[in-house]
């Protein structure tokens, strides 16, 4: 239940006590299966990222493409004040 | 009695023309949120694209920093929620970084030692906050900008180690042309972290983190203030907490940003968007071909090769441009003492006075080399050659041209000059007799008179040496 408030609050939902006990069970079910397939032997083989078709370096030129004007890039936002997204105050800095 | 203990990350921005993936420009100083599309914008379905040079930039940088490069790469997702982030994570690398176990030399207190770097990985900056009354306003156009992280294992012991280190990095950055260093737009940022322990003891305090940093002077400063407060506070029997702490610029002190139990659980995972990254023997081979003579072993190659002092070494390997002018010169003319000299002196401040680079100096190696050549072989003066050069500098005629023109051409013919002499020792008896009584220093006197009379031009050496044999009992 800890756990399950504590991932809820690095993913930023707010969680009634009711979901909260839902997803505690929920959750500790998909864990329990995940101890299952634990159970397969897997050393030795590498880990699976990515499900692209068996690629490995897909890389592109370092070339200059044109962006978005600043009105299309501004269109989804709630608040925009000269050209810049305008967010709630953020009292420190990172 | 406490010690210090600082380890360094330094984030740099790579010298790309588009973002690490997408085609958005990274340059700096566009209007705000005009530099962005669908992929840093975070926008549904969009997929990121590594870009080709960002990788190879990491890899010079890693092997420029004595790493290993990791043959297989995998970029990874930090999540964490901010502003400036629009994805809600930043694209990283976590347990497989790009470059590990390299160190890098750093000189303090008259000695250098070697700083070990931990690893070096690739990553993508995020968005500029700019606080305003009404709340934050936010510019995105830096996001997605390719970034290296460098971090250093806690291997300093001081603000002047510290310093060393973040010049001799940035040197090399700039050298092998990845970062321009710029440290007060960004480019280049550097967050010390720092604990102090009981002098003997092995076990590491516990850490403060440093931030807003942006010159070396506040490097130098933040430092020695944190080492006083952390002092101060165990000395008093307190504790320190682990804690991000931002420079104040204005009152000159740290502050407390925020606490990092929580802040540090990013959560991170492979991104299933980007395929791995597989680096063959072949492309490192093909890199570290590209990378030139780093600036510590071109210094140490001049004092050998040139027989230069140690000064001169060290300003001509300062700029890669300096340093490539000057090897052209060389190459051309070999006098190196005689032309580390001209550099040093009359050439860099005519560049700097037209505020001007080595790259775009008007005069080449071969004009400048001609000029100096004519005060080798004694057809001009030293002090001439520094009167005309800005005419040199200016003009596109020859520093043999100059001269003929100008009719600077040094007097060395012994009977000219003899002739000259002559002249002088008649016009002034009694200067003679006093050299002559045994008063030796009336010989500048005469030399002056000498010089005088030929306009300047005479060769003072000769003109000197030809008034001892003439005036020898
Ligand atoms: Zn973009």
């Amino acid at each position: 239940m800890n756990q399950v408030e504590h991932v809820a609050n690095l993913a930023r939902l707010q969680l009634s006590r009711e979901e909260l006990e839902r997803l505690s069970t929920q959750l500790s079910r998909i864990l329990a299966y995940m101890e299952e397939l634990n159970a397969v032997d897997t050393a030795g083989i590498p880990g699976t990222t990515s499900v692209v078709a068996g690629d490995a370096n897909v890389l592109r030129e370092d070339e200059v493409q044109p962006s978005l004007s600043q009105d299309q890039a501004l269109r989804n936002a709630p608040d925009a004040v000269d050209g810049l997204f305008q967010v709630p105050q953020i009292i420190s800095d990172r | 009695m406490f010690e210090t203990v600082i380890g360094l990350e330094v984030h740099a921005q790579l010298q790309t023309q588009s973002k690490m993936f997408c085609g958005c420009a990274t340059e700096f100083g566009s209007p705000a949120n005009t530099r962005t599309c669908p992929v840093c914008l975070g926008l549904p379905g969009a997929l990121p694209v590594v870009n080709q040079r960002a990788v190879e930039m990491a890899i010079r940088t890693g092997l420029a920093l004595h790493c290993t490069v990791q043959s297989t790469n995998q970029f990874a997702r930090k999540n964490y929620f901010y502003p400036d982030l629009p994805k809600g994570y930043q694209i990283s690398q976590y347990d497989r970084p790009i470059c590990e176990n390299g160190w890098l030399e750093l000189q303090a207190n008259g000695t250098s030692k070697k700083v070990r770097i931990r690893r070096a990985h690739l990553e993508e900056d995020a968005g500029k906050n700019i606080h305003a009354d009404a709340g934050s306003l936010v510019d995105l156009n830096r996001a997605g900008t390719p970034l290296i992280e460098i971090v250093t294992e806690p291997d300093m012991h001081s603000a002047e180690e510290v310093v060393s280190y973040l010049k001799s990095l940035r040197d090399v950055l700039m050298y092998i042309g990845v970062c321009d260093g710029n440290m007060e737009q960004g480019s280049l940022r550097c967050e010390p972290n720092l604990s102090l322990r009981p002098v003997g003891s092995d076990a590491l305090g516990t850490k403060v983190e440093l931030k807003n940093i942006n010159s070396f002077k506040f490097v130098k400063d933040a430092i020695e203030y944190e080492i006083k407060r952390q002092t101060k506070v165990l000395s008093e029997g307190g504790t320190i907490h682990q804690e991000t702490r931002l420079w104040d610029i204005e009152r000159n002190q740290t502050a407390v940003m925020r606490s990092k139990e929580e802040a540090h659980d990013y959560r991170y995972f492979p991104d299933p968007d980007l395929v791995p990254l597989v680096i063959a023997e072949e492309w490192i081979e093909e890199l570290r071909a590209t990378i030139q003579e780093l600036p510590k072993d071109r210094h140490q190659r001049f004092l050998r090769d040139y027989g230069l002092p140690d000064y001169d070494a060290g300003v001509l390997t300062s700029s890669r441009a300096l340093a490539d002018y000057f090897e052209a010169c060389v190459t051309l003319f070999a006098e190196p003492k005689l032309i580390s000299n001209f550099l040093m002196s009359e050439f860099l401040r005519e560049l700097h006075q037209a505020g001007m680079t080595v790259e775009s100096s008007p005069v080449s190696p071969e004009r400048l080399v001609g000029l100096l050549q004519l005060v080798h072989d004694d057809t001009i003066s030293l002090k001439v050659a520094k009167e005309i050069f800005p005419e040199l500098f200016a003009g596109d005629k020859s520093a043999a041209q100059l001269v003929e023109e100008k009719g600077l051409r040094q007097l060395s013919d012994e009977g000219e000059l003899l002739a000259l002499i002559d002249a002088v020792i008649e016009q002034h008896p009694a200067q003679v007799a006093q050299y002559r009584g045994g008063k030796e220093t009336v010989i500048g006197f005469l030399v002056g008179q000498a010089m005088k009379r030929s306009g300047g031009k005479a060769n003072p050496q000769k003109v000197n040496a030809l008034f001892k044999t003439r005036l020898a009992p």
